[in-house]
């Protein structure tokens, strides 16, 4: 019986790089991603960049909190809470 | 203390667990904001209208989601208003079908013409993880819109993509190509920027 996907070329796999680290591709799929990749090294390459692009977006650290923006949300707080009070007045 | 009573506190006036709360999430929040938005200025709109949105109770926290997601999904929410009020919406549906990858780089049989560009020499030195990550923020910054924020969202926030589609309202196959497109565009960039510096 002939396997679908079984020619898969790189220009295509390429293409299933990021739904392989999902996990979002169906096990034909994904059995054929892989076969083509134990053959070829460039697409080997190709999801290691994609992969290692993820890991490093993940351990990228939002900046540092000023103390002026800081000051700037805890008067939003006050702001807040002062509104609230004044609701309840009668 | 579990993030029921994290929530509850500030909106009873604990300031200092309001500044707590400040502390652990806003800088993300400005940064997710800044994908959302890209202008400083309505992107610090954005987080403020969050936090007043959170005090206030806009949206019901029921558990059901971690602190950090319900955060986010009430900043993405006023991030949305604020871009549809300066005509900056941002469109998620994607009609054509591109490949994500250039055409270009694969022969007529589609294998290879050119190996990609290795993100490292022999010895490792060539891009270790400072260097990547210096490429990284251009390359994010010339993305379109649309993956920029999926690729924020998913890849740097960490956030599900249930979460994500639920944030913003799309499928979750819209996501997965949003999703592959962004992150091809990464590569592509920082492949490109190898080749320039030699």
């Amino acid at each position: 019986m002939p396997l679908l996907y079984d020619d898969l070329v790189c220009r295509d796999a390429v293409e299933l790089a990021s739904d392989y680290l999902e996990g979002a591709l169906s096990w034909r799929r994904r059995r054929s991603y892989e076969r083509h990749l134990r053959g070829c090294p460039h697409c080997r390459a190709h999801l290691a960049q994609v992969r290692s692009i993820v890991t490093e977006l993940g351990r990228a650290e939002p900046g540092q909190l000023t103390d002026d923006a800081r000051a700037d949300l805890m008067d939003v707080s006050r702001r807040y809470r002062e509104e609230r009070s004044g609701d309840a007045e009668p | 203390m579990d993030d029921a009573e994290l929530i509850a506190r500030p909106r009873r006036g604990d300031e200092a667990a309001f500044g707590s709360l400040v502390t652990a999430h806003q800088p993300a929040m400005l940064r997710l904001a800044g994908a959302l938005l890209t202008s400083r200025a309505l992107a610090e709109e954005a987080t403020q209208e969050a936090w007043v949105g959170m005090l206030r109770g806009l949206d019901r926290f029921e558990g059901r989601a971690s602190l950090k997601t319900w955060l986010y999904a009430i900043l993405v929410n006023r991030a949305r208003t604020i871009a549809a009020r300066e005509r900056r919406t941002v469109p998620f549906d994607h009609t054509d079908d591109a490949r994500a990858e250039d055409p270009a780089r694969f022969a007529a049989d589609g294998s290879w013409t050119q190996a990609p560009v290795p993100f490292t020499d022999e010895v490792g030195e060539r891009l270790d993880h400072a260097p990547l990550v210096a490429r990284l923020a251009p390359a994010l910054d010339v993305l379109p819109p649309a993956q920029r924020i999926i690729v924020t969202l998913r890849d740097i926030e960490g956030l599900s993509s249930d979460d994500v589609c639920a944030m913003l309202e799309i499928t979750p196959a819209n996501q997965r190509v949003l999703l592959h497109r962004a992150r091809a565009g990464l590569r592509r960039s920082i492949e490109a920027s190898l080749k320039r510096d030699g």
